[in-house]
This record gives C-alpha cells, sequence and structure tokens, in this order.
C-alpha cells in the first residue's frame, strides 16, 4: 500500500472534523492576541523598568509572549488527531484497513504536523509583526541579527509541541488522560520547575523551556544556560523524537 | 478462505479464546455463534490481525492479515458500528476509506446508495441511529469489493426491513462466491441465513457442522402426553410405565408430560398396558433455539438471576396469591432436554418418520423395542442444573416448575 494513499486518506480525515478547525484557529487567535496585548503592556511599562532589564528587553521575544496559552490549543489539536481514532473506535477500522501499523501511524502525524507547521508560521509572522506594530519605538524588525531565525523558530516551536502532543497521545491513546498529563505540564510543573533555583537546571531540559530557547534574539544578563537557540529546538526535537517511538512501538505491539 | 488453527487468546490470566480450529470456505455464509463474551469479537479481531494472537495463528487466503497485500481491497469488515467519528459526515468517513486502498470516491456513493444511506450521506454520523450506523458499517465493509466479508453482529439495531435485507444481501455475496462470514447471537436469525456453523461457547469450538446437520443432531423431538386432568393417579401411573420401559419423563407446566426416549406407537401401547387414557399424544420438535441454548448453557458467562426485589416489595394483601413467575426467568436449565445420543435417529422412530438423518449406520435406539436405558446425556448440563448464582432465599415457587412449555415450533 503506498503510503501516498494513506496521506490522502488522513488528509480527508483531518479536513472533515471540527475539531482541526476549532483547535488551530483558537492557538492563532490567543497567539497573535496575547502577544499583541503582552506587548502593548510592555511598552507602557518600559520606562519604568530598571536598568538590568531595559537592558535585556527583547521585542522579539516578548511579541511571542501568547505562545504559553496559544501552544495548549496545539496540544489540545496534536491529542486531538491521534485519540480521536481511539476515543471513537475508528482505530479498528482503520488498521484493519491499513494493517501495517508504522504506515499508518507516520502519515497521520505527517498530515498533521504539516498542517501545524503551515499554521504555526503564519502564527508566528503575524503574532511577530503585530506585536512590534504594539511596541513603538521599541521594536525589532525582521531584518534585525537573530530575529528571522527567531521569527521561523516560533513557527517550528508550535509544530513541534503538537508532534510531542501526537507522540504522547499515540502511548496513552485516551484524550482525556493524554491532556490531563499536557496540559498541567506545559502549563505549571514546566514554569514551577524553571522558576525555583533548585531545579532550574533540570528544568530548562524540558522540551518547552528548550525550545522557546530559538525565540529569544536578546539573551538575557547573566544567562548561564549551556545550550544556544538551535541547541534548544534540538533538544526538543530528541523528546519529540521519543514520544513517536514510544507510540510507535507501543501501537506496533499492543492489540488494536 | 479463513483458516484458524490453534487460536488461543489470554488477556492476563482470562483465557478468551482457547485452542480454535476451523475453516470458513469461499459461496457459503458461515454463521459464528455464541453466548455474549464468547469469544466472537476476540476471533474477528485476531483474524483481522488487530489482536495478536497468544497461540496459534489465522490465515486469510494463506496469508497472515497483516502480510495480506492491498489488505482492504481482499477483505472488507464491520466489526463495531459505532467505531465512527461521530463529529465526521458519513460520505466523508467512507471516502477516508476509499481512499486508503485507491479506491474511487465513486465507488462511495455507490455503496450509499446500497445501503439506503444516499440521502444522509453528508450529515455527521453522531445523529445516527443505531441501525443507520449498522448500515454505515456495511458500506465500509463492501466498499473494496472484498472477497472475504466480515460482520460482528450485523443486525444488532435494525429493523425487520433491514433485517430481511442484511440476509438477502449475505445470501447474495455468498451467492457470488465469496467468503462470509457473520457472527451472531441469534440461532433463530443465523438458522434463515446461514449454510454453515460454528458455534463457540467460552472461547471454545462447541460446533463446526452444516445448519442442516446442526438442526438434525441437536434439535430433539419429543412427545407430548397428556392424561385425564380429572384423575391426577392416573398421570403418575403413566409416567412410572414409561420411565420403566426406558423412556424419560418430565412434566410440563400445564400438567403434561414430556416424553423423549420412546416412539410414539410404543407410548400408546405403554398407555393402554397400564391401563391409563390420553387425552393428548402429539409430536414435537424442540426449536433450533432451544437446542442453541442447551448447547451453550453450559458455556454461558452472563446469567440473569431471579429478581429477588428485597425490601421493595410491596405488601401483599392479605389471601393474594404471590404472581407465579414466567418460565426460564432465572432458572437455568429450563431447557428441553438433550437427545439421548448425539447424532441419533429420527425422533420418534415411528414408522415413517424421516430417515434421511445423519448416522443411519447407527442402530436406531428409539425404534428398538427392547427396553433400553437412555443413554446419559453427552451434554453436562442435562441433569439437574447447578444455579451459578441462585441465592440461598430463592422463593419455593421458583423451583417448582422444572421444566415449563416452550413454544415448540422448529425453527
Amino acid at each position: 500500500m503506498a503510503a501516498t494513499q494513506v496521506i490522502r486518506s488522513e488528509w480527508t480525515k483531518i479536513r472533515s472534523v471540527a475539531s482541526t478547525v476549532w483547535t488551530l484557529s483558537l492557538a492563532v487567535v490567543v497567539t497573535i492576541a496575547l502577544g499583541m496585548l503582552i506587548s502593548a503592556l510592555s511598552k507602557n511599562e518600559f520606562d519604568n523598568m530598571d536598568r538590568r532589564d531595559q537592558l535585556s528587553f527583547d521585542p522579539t521575544f516578548i511579541s511571542f509572549a501568547g505562545m504559553t496559552l496559544g501552544q495548549l490549543a496545539m496540544i489540545v489539536f496534536g491529542v486531538l488527531v491521534v485519540s480521536n481514532e481511539y476515543s471513537t473506535g475508528m482505530i479498528r477500522t482503520s488498521l484493519a484497513a491499513v494493517p501495517r501499523r508504522g504506515t499508518f501511524l507516520f502519515s497521520k502525524i505527517a498530515v498533521a504536523t504539516g498542517l501545524a507547521l503551515v499554521v504555526g508560521m503564519a502564527t508566528s509572522f503575524v503574532a511577530f509583526f503585530l506585536g512590534q506594530a504594539m511596541l513603538g519605538e521599541h521594536k525589532a524588525a525582521i531584518g534585525d541579527p537573530g530575529v528571522l531565525r527567531a521569527v521561523i523558530g516560533g513557527g517550528l516551536y508550535m509544530t513541534l509541541i503538537a508532534m510531542f502532543s501526537m507522540g504522547v497521545a499515540a502511548m496513552l491513546r485516551s484524550p482525556m488522560l493524554s491532556l490531563g498529563i499536557l496540559m498541567p505540564f506545559f502549563f505549571l510543573i514546566s514554569n514551577i520547575l524553571g522558576n525555583v533555583g533548585a531545579t532550574e537546571k533540570i528544568g530548562r531540559y524540558l522540551p518547552d523551556q528548550a525550545g522557546s530557547k530559538i525565540m529569544q534574539v536578546v539573551t538575557p544578563v547573566d544567562d548561564d544556560t549551556p545550550y544556544g537557540p538551535w541547541g534548544g529546538l534540538g533538544i526538543m526535537l530528541l523528546w519529540v523524537i521519543a514520544a513517536l517511538a514510544g507510540g510507535y512501538v507501543l501501537l506496533k505491539r499492543r492489540d488494536a | 478462505m479463513i483458516e484458524a488453527v490453534g487460536l488461543t487468546k489470554r488477556y492476563g490470566d482470562k483465557t478468551a479464546v482457547y485452542n480454535l480450529s476451523f475453516q470458513v470456505r469461499p459461496g457459503a455464509v458461515t454463521g459464528f455463534l455464541g453466548p455474549n463474551g464468547s469469544g466472537k469479537s476476540t476471533t474477528m479481531r485476531m483474524i483481522l490481525g488487530l489482536d495478536n494472537p497468544t497461540a496459534g495463528n489465522v490465515t486469510i487466503g494463506g496469508y497472515p492479515y497483516r502480510k495480506l497485500p492491498n489488505a482492504p481491497r481482499q477483505v472488507g469488515a464491520l466489526l463495531d458500528a459505532k467505531a465512527v467519528h461521530g463529529g465526521r459526515a458519513a460520505r466523508s468517513h467512507l471516502l477516508s476509506l476509499a481512499q486508503l486502498s485507491g479506491i474511487p470516491a465513486r465507488r462511495v456513493d455507490e455503496v450509499l446508495g446500497v445501503v439506503g444511506l444516499q440521502d444522509v450521506a453528508r450529515k455527521r454520523s453522531k445523529g445516527f441511529s443505531l441501525g443507520m450506523g449498522q448500515r454505515l458499517g456495511i458500506a465500509a465493509a463492501l466498499l473494496g469489493d472484498p472477497q472475504v466479508l466480515l460482520f460482528d453482529e450485523p443486525v444488532n439495531g435494525l429493523d425487520p426491513e433491514g433485517i430481511l435485507w442484511v440476509r438477502n444481501l449475505m445470501k447474495s455475496l455468498a451467492a457470488e462466491g465469496r467468503t462470509v462470514f457473520v457472527s451472531s447471537h441469534l440461532m433463530s436469525e443465523m438458522a434463515l441465513t446461514a449454510d454453515h456453523l460454528i458455534v463457540i461457547g467460552r472461547g471454545q469450538l462447541l460446533a463446526d457442522m452444516s445448519v442442516k446437520d446442526f438442526i438434525a443432531a441437536n434439535s430433539a423431538g419429543f412427545a407430548r402426553v397428556r392424561t385425564p386432568d380429572t384423575e391426577p393417579q392416573l398421570r403418575e401411573k403413566l409416567a412410572g410405565a414409561l420411565t420403566e420401559a426406558g423412556g424419560h419423563v418430565l412434566p410440563e407446566q400445564d400438567g403434561a408430560l414430556r416424553v423423549t426416549g420412546l416412539p410414539l406407537p410404543r407410548i400408546s401401547d405403554i398407555a393402554h398396558d397400564s391401563d391409563v387414557r390420553l387425552w393428548e399424544l402429539s409430536p414435537h420438535q424442540a426449536s433450533l433455539e432451544e437446542a442453541y441454548m442447551r448447547m451453550t448453557q453450559g458455556a454461558v458467562d452472563y446469567r440473569s438471576t431471579t429478581d429477588q426485589k428485597a425490601g421493595l416489595m410491596q405488601q401483599l394483601p392479605p389471601g393474594a396469591q404471590p404472581p407465579m413467575p414466567v418460565p426460564g426467568q432465572g432458572q437455568p436449565g429450563w431447557y428441553a432436554p438433550p437427545p439421548p445420543e448425539q447424532g441419533g435417529q429420527g425422533p420418534y422412530g415411528a414408522p415413517g418418520a424421516p430417515a434421511a438423518t445423519p448416522g443411519a449406520g447407527v442402530p436406531n435406539p428409539y425404534a428398538a423395542q427392547a427396553p433400553q436405558a437412555p443413554q446419559p446425556p453427552a451434554q453436562p448440563p442435562a441433569a439437574p442444573p447447578q444455579a451459578p448464582a441462585q441465592p440461598p432465599a430463592a422463593p419455593a415457587t421458583a423451583s417448582a416448575p422444572a421444566a415449563p412449555t416452550k413454544p415448540e415450533d422448529a425453527r
């Protein structure tokens, strides 16, 4: 069976359910709107900041502030794409039609990833330009060193978050369980680990913290992170590969 | 052709299917029967490569399913009609399946027409009734015009018109030379649809034979004998004489006797000899449903018990009789007795009884004039039932009608 057939089928599946449109548009709207809001607030606050904060003021990164919430919608998208098959029982029909389970899983992930990449990249660019417009005189230009890398990186970051969620959902199968683990993990635990001194060194190897490094243009003062922007994205990619490999191995082995 | 050899599946310490071997041949509808939880669906899933067998193997056309080239064009299956994303339109659902095996979109509209869903093709399947869901599942199975078709409980939730349609569909698919494997727990339905039966209970094979043979081997005939109601002692007298002559006598609810193991003329002779008048002496055939239930009786996992309604019963007005329980409710083992000998001869052995029964070479135990003790039945549940969950405080009335009447329409 040709993988292109499976990919076409997965494309039909993904565009024929409402949840795709809802989760992706929520990710776009939240990321952009929240980014604009925080950019506007930062502009007004700039003069009240102390010298240190002003030095490490990163207009590019601030315009991506909406991603902390927007990524949650991406997580929901990734989880639903995979776990819908399980929660509806469709997985049996699908696997009966595609007995090669690797082809099935990776075609599904490829289609969803492609969609997430397009949406994530567009969101990232729009969030950047609108955010900069809000920042007024403190804005960065797309031609500034490292800025284009950060904006493209923002799109990649959203895509990788969705992929990571797909891998986790493929392992856990249940949408409730997957969301119940991923949501608090990215929204709370990662932040707590990253902001408490004792666990900071562990926290920065978590996928979201390592990955978001790519969106930084100005390095904070006395930053001792042992990896650069691409290194951070690489760490995130390793997480994604691990999650997808786990999902594949489990799908291959267990009864559908 | 589907072939299973020594198929075994364990989930933890529960054995769902044990050492199952059978063949499903093309050109016939093969019914797959068994009570709830007997392992039918597990077997179906193993055939489709969804579950891995713990031991043994199952192949379709010589290949294990996961190795089958272009599987969706060769095998179509309806496993669970509800296994559809409710938010997806019926047509999109089928289209996604069609695209998997390179089937053109035109075919999707064709099968939607075949199952009669063309008007709701673009509606979300969430709003479908159970019967419409079944039709959608059947459409999915037909998509690839496959040679091998598996249907798990296809008539669940269908209206009578739909049931008839499915029945005819199965038959016509088989007539085209395809392999059709249909699971059901409804013997009556299978008796009308299937040519061949595979019966399992608790994951083990109970029978693998043609429907004709199954009927001949399992639906025992019996005689109903009624003595004058006005003289109950005559009934006791006749029952004694019949038992002595080697018959098997069970009382029926309305006071008649159900006699097996003796031909009708002989019963008449015995009655005459013991000076008992008869009000009724009639031949009966136990229904196939009954035969099936008797066969699977020992293998039923989920059985109802009598509803005690403890603490919910209203006080009966003084003098009122508690209602008689409906026969069969919460009383396992109320089925007709098994044929005294597996594969035995025509039911009553009366002259002119149908002779074309299997095992014609075996001496007919019924026709033999010598008083022959009936063979102990091969099936365990013939003896008084060991009610698995009969509460100790069962009302006395529950055990009174030991073998109540059953409508005995053969099929």
